[in-house]
């Protein structure tokens, strides 16, 4: 097979799936180092950050872009009310109750889209897009901007999580939680925080996933074990993991058609899973094991 | 007429009652005796009947088989297959806290879907298996039905029984202890990987003999049979509301659950269809609140676990106060 008809069918599709998995990724890895637990209810959260953007495209007739940061202040604030409703209570018992009740946090969410949006398939502008020509690699823009938008969005939380005193506070709670309270660092702000940023974070992977197929209200939940294998294959607890990780499972998920029939695609990442935890649970980069 | 129409019905529900609560109790030994999050209860589901299935139905073009066991070896096959599916998964995810292992559960249940869905020559993909033989099928329609359900009825009473047998045996006693203190248990010399790997195995077996009771009830199987997410999510609270770590209490949530879920499912038929499709998934919506409501107000559930003050969470809640205070 000649080299760029594998760049162009099997590695931009993977580098563009595997970013919209890295956002995705990015929010698992900060809740389950920050809080301590695998939150089911991503996927779907995602599945409402896309559709609140079509709601936003729908009612305004504005563009799609314009329509993303609604969404994802929209997202940020259900993250922090769910957790405000529902996990705050839970914080006191075992972790695991906590995702049984994420678990049926995730019905909930896909059961609001399916009542407000129904069941069909939407997407946010009709007609097809050509992807235009760069010496030989054959891109849409909307891909373009996908890949730019995962890193600029990934850069500001890394700079966030690094240079500021809120930053820092959110990583001591992951290294240690007990010490950062000693510390003084406000453990219900942060979680506020992160339920924040986490839903910002939904909303975008789920708007590009939208953006770059189509809107169903089972997208999200079919990204969870590809989004969850990406966050504990970088590490959990680290930003820059996911996103490699992310684009690992991308990557392998488009290519793995060559070497698999089709319909196994979404396999791979399960497959991927299994081996990272079998051979090295911490992650590429030394995450926690939980 | 309308009375006999009204004893069908109910003895149908009775029946499904009979097979949710194969499921739950699997789930119990799973979650309830020793603590591990099982997401993916459709898909040992799935796998019992499909093997039951398949094993049992005369020939066919559309899908493996031909063999045409006798319905015990359907139902022992399902079993097996089942724990076969649970073995490397437990073996890989039991090393660590029950997130991973929740996690990889939706992944085999979605991988097992992938596969009833894609492998046409095995399961007969969309078609599915049809023609599944049924114990006392061949008696007119409300005999089959309640010879049926006997028998239901007696597989449930038999699987409580080795269940509670061997809860009160020192294995019981023992997962208890792992499920409550992993530290101590470890301290004490028990093989804690061994020990939940046997109970994860114990507990797919019986969700997988669920399966295959469907299957053969059903007459026939299709990947749409059951919408996955659906049915594991009615277990899991079916069990927690009933009373995880409770057999009876377990029963009794499979009984409230079911008729509260087919109830409303009688009062949303009634509505326009254009309501009607959005009131299905509210009553989605409204399980979940369930789940929500009793996991915070009432977490012990109806019919708490018996004997344990200790276990309890809020007892625990309070025992860590007191230990912290000190």
């Amino acid at each position: 097979m000649p080299f760029m008809e594998f760049v162009n069918f099997y590695l931009m599709p993977g580098i563009v799936l595997g970013s919209i998995y890295a956002l995705g990724a990015v929010g698992i890895t900060l809740v389950f180092g920050i809080l301590r637990f695998a939150h089911l209810a991503h996927g779907d959260l995602a599945t409402l950050g896309a559709f609140a953007a079509l709601g936003v495209v729908t009612i305004f007739g504005v563009s799609p872009w314009v329509a993303l940061p609604a969404a994802m202040v929209f997202c940020a604030f259900m993250a922090i009310g769910i957790d405000k409703l529902f996990y705050d209570y839970l914080s006191e018992r075992p972790k695991i109750i906590v995702v049984m009740s994420s678990l049926g946090i995730a019905l909930m969410l896909r059961a609001i889209v399916q009542v407000v949006w129904g069941v069909d398939t939407e997407t946010y502008t009709r007609g097809i897009v050509r992807p235009d020509d760069y010496w030989g690699i054959r891109i849409r823009d909307r891909e373009i901007y996908t890949i730019i938008a995962m890193f600029v969005i990934v850069g500001v939380l890394w700079a966030f999580l690094q240079k500021t005193k809120w930053g820092k506070a959110m990583r001591a709670m992951s290294d240690n939680p007990d010490l950062a309270l000693l510390s003084g660092v406000d453990n219900r702000k942060i979680t506020m925080l992160t339920w924040g940023i986490v839903g910002m974070l939904c909303a975008a992977s789920g708007f590009f996933l939208g953006i770059n197929t189509e809107l169903k209200p089972l997208m999200g939940w079919t990204m969870l074990l590809p989004m969850f294998a990406a966050a504990i294959l970088g590490g959990v607890g680290r930003v820059e993991g996911a996103v490699i990780g992310g684009l690992i499972v991308g990557i392998a998920e488009e290519t793995s058609v060559l070497f698999i029939p089709g319909e196994y695609k979404a396999a791979m990442a399960f497959a991927i899973l299994l081996l990272i935890l079998l051979v090295r649970p911490t992650g590429l980069l030394k995450g926690k094991v939980l | 007429m309308e009375l006999i129409g009204l004893l069908n019905y109910a003895v149908f529900m009775a029946i499904f009652i009979g097979i949710y609560s194969l499921l739950a109790l699997g789930l119990n030994i799973q979650w309830g005796f020793s603590g591990l999050f099982n997401a993916g209860i459709a898909g040992f589901f799935a796998v019992g009947a499909y093997t039951s299935a398949l094993l049992t139905a005369p020939e066919s073009s559309v899908h493996l088989g031909g063999f045409q066991l006798p319905v015990v070896a359907g139902w022992i096959g399902a079993m097996i297959a089942a724990g076969l599916i649970a073995w490397p998964i437990g073996k890989v995810c039991l090393r660590f806290r029950s997130d991973y292992l929740a996690i990889a559960t939706i992944g085999v249940a979605e991988i097992i879907r992938l596969v009833v869905k894609s492998e046409g020559w095995m399961t007969g993909g969309a078609r599915g298996v049809n023609k599944i033989p049924r114990p006392f099928g061949d008696l007119t329609y409300l005999y089959s039905q309640l010879a049926y359900l006997a028998l239901v009825v007696a597989i449930v009473f038999v699987v409580y029984l080795a269940i509670e047998r061997q809860i009160s045996a020192p294995w019981g006693r023992m997962m208890r202890g792992i499920r409550d203190n992993e530290d101590a248990a470890t301290a004490m010399g028990k093989d804690i990987k061994a020990r939940r790997l046997e109970a994860f195995i114990f507990g797919a077996a019986v969700m997988g003999l669920g399966g295959a009771l469907f299957a053969h009830f059903n007459r026939s199987i299709t990947p749409e049979a059951i919408d996955p997410m659906i049915a594991t999510f009615l277990i899991w609270i079916m069990l927690i509301l009933g009373g995880s770590g409770n057999n009876r209490g377990a029963l009794l949530g499979v009984a409230v659950v079911w008729i509260i879920w087919s109830a409303s499912e009688f009062v949303t038929d009634q509505l326009p269809t254009e309501y009607a499709i959005k009131a299905k998934y509210m009553r989605v919506f409204i399980i979940g609140l369930l789940l929500q409501l009793v996991l915070r107000f009432r977490p012990e559930g109806i019919l708490p676990e018996p004997q344990g003050t200790a276990d309890r969470p809020e007892v625990k809640t309070l025992q860590n106060q007191e230990s912290a205070a000190k």
